[in-house]
């Protein structure tokens, strides 16, 4: 039932949405933690920053991109030290868009896990001769575990459905940028319904369980997702 | 504390912005359903169509293909202006467009276009493979992406050229994949390039690609609708005959 013709934008949907959750989980929990932690003026700043995505329509992030990425921008600077002039219409072009893109919903989550741990285990751990290092390793990471569970599934399913962005940065290239939901797109706009049919009904199930499995975890972590 | 407003005012604000939208629609206007390429050429046919009379067009832009699909779930289209000969034809075939009204109001002419000045000097331009995006309008919703598929056959690149290929939505997007510069080069139409000296071009020689026959068609929500129907007579008027070909359009009547 799956050719190749749907089966390379799931792959590459899922190549992307692993890169972007994994490349946020390492950006996003320094992050996460400073925006946790700090007493500084500029917290909130950057917080808004982050949360941009959230309120900003697709059209205007890629729209930046499309700029940023290209000749005038880092495809200018960078650009010549892969032999390129563009990262727009790469695979590594959208990996960028979907960090961007997706960062609230793993910040978010791994910012309230931290703050929910309060500063008393860390004190604790202090007085117990643990270093700045180990306190984090050892006590917040493990108790904000929750946090990163649920940033973890939120960014992957939010970069599985990203839609706007890559239309607009993506030049349709099947194996390359065409993912899922362009894919979808195409099908819809070209009349073949069945594989639309398919790929929309895969979806579906895709989104209800990880709605399903959040809702399961956040019971059992005793947090509120919604 | 209220935050919301009350359902009152909500209604209130509903029926202004029905009513608002009924007047509109009673001042003799009419939707119209553009291929991209043609969109500077429509826009001064609309003006002028505004100018000559009391009707009015809206007009919305998109690739032929994507158009057709929202006609066959009731878009709210009244006359159709696509890029190509066949779906005109199949909108009256499937009881979307009124029998007899498919007219060619144009016929398109490809482009090899680049922003860069001296970039693009013929089909040595494409043979020479010396870039790394080409933009094309995508072939399966876009009668100029056939064209340009057809002649980079025609001129034996297409398999070179193939891995170097990024597609537009539609032709609109193509061009501005060029006009940005992240595409180097771009097929795109004539008429989107011919009122500007700006870049380098290429016009592609017809005998390359079958020829780009753009027809329209009243669609049925368009009959009784006097400024649909005065849209299509103006279409194939003198003045709007001018403006087409300003655009770089060849007419055949």
């Amino acid at each position: 039932m799956l050719t190749a013709e749907l089966w390379s934008p799931i792959r590459l949907t899922l190549e992307l949405a692993t890169l972007t959750t994994i490349l946020l989980l390492i950006v996003g929990t320094p992050i996460a933690w400073w925006l946790a932690r700090s007493r500084s003026r500029l917290k909130e700043v950057v917080a808004t920053l982050v949360a941009l995505p959230l309120v900003l329509p697709p059209t205007v992030l890629g729209f930046y991109l499309l700029i940023a990425l290209g000749p005038d921008g880092l495809g200018g600077l960078f650009g010549g030290l892969v032999g390129m002039r563009t990262f727009a219409f790469t695979f590594e072009g959208l990996v960028f868009g979907s960090i961007l893109y997706s960062m609230p919903f793993v910040v978010q989550p791994i910012r309230n896990a931290f703050e929910a741990i309060g500063d008393r285990p860390l004190e604790v751990a202090a007085t117990l001769r643990a270093s700045p290092l180990d306190r984090f390793l050892t006590v917040a990471i493990p108790l904000a575990k929750p946090g990163f569970l649920t940033g973890a599934v939120l960014g992957f399913a939010h970069t599985v459905g990203e839609f706007g962005v890559i239309l607009m940065i993506g030049g349709n290239i099947p194996g390359e940028t065409k993912v899922l939901s362009v894919a979808i797109y195409d099908f819809v706009e070209t009349l073949r319904w069945r594989e639309a049919h398919i790929l929309s009904a895969g979806m579906l199930i895709f989104s209800f369980c990880v709605i399903l499995s959040m809702s399961v975890l956040a019971r059992r972590s005793g947090q509120k997702v919604f | 504390m209220r935050i919301l407003p009350s359902r009152t005012s909500l209604a209130l604000l509903g029926a202004c912005l029905f009513f608002g939208l009924s007047a509109t629609a009673s001042a003799a206007s009419t939707n119209v359903a553009v291929a991209a390429n043609f969109t500077e050429a429509a826009k001064e046919i609309a003006a002028a169509f505004a100018k000559a009379g009391e009707h009015e067009a809206v007009l919305s832009f998109g690739a032929t293909g994507q158009f057709y699909t929202q006609i066959t779930q009731g878009a709210p289209f009244e006359v159709f202006l696509a890029a190509d000969d066949e779906r005109p034809t199949l909108a009256v075939e499937e009881g979307y467009g009124a029998k007899g009204s498919v007219f060619t109001y144009a016929i398109g002419q490809l482009v090899l276009y680049s922003a860069q000045a001296g970039r693009v000097t013929g089909p040595e331009s494409l043979q020479a493979n010396n870039f790394q995006k080409l933009a094309i309008a995508n072939p399966a919703t876009a009668p100029y992406g056939v064209a340009a598929v057809q002649a980079m056959e025609n001129l034996g690149v297409s398999a070179a050229l193939q891995p170097k290929l990024v597609q537009g939505q539609n032709i609109g997007q193509a061009y501005q994949f060029v006009q940005t510069g992240n595409a180097e080069l771009g097929f795109v139409a004539l008429g989107q390039v011919s009122q500007s000296d700006a870049g380098s071009r290429w016009v592609v020689p017809q005998n390359l690609y079958e020829p780009i026959r753009q027809d329209a068609v009243l669609l049925l929500k368009g009959q009784e609708n006097p400024a649909a129907i005065a849209f299509v007579e103006f279409l194939k008027g003198d003045e709007a005959a001018a403006i087409i070909r300003k655009y770089g359009y060849v007419l055949d009547h």
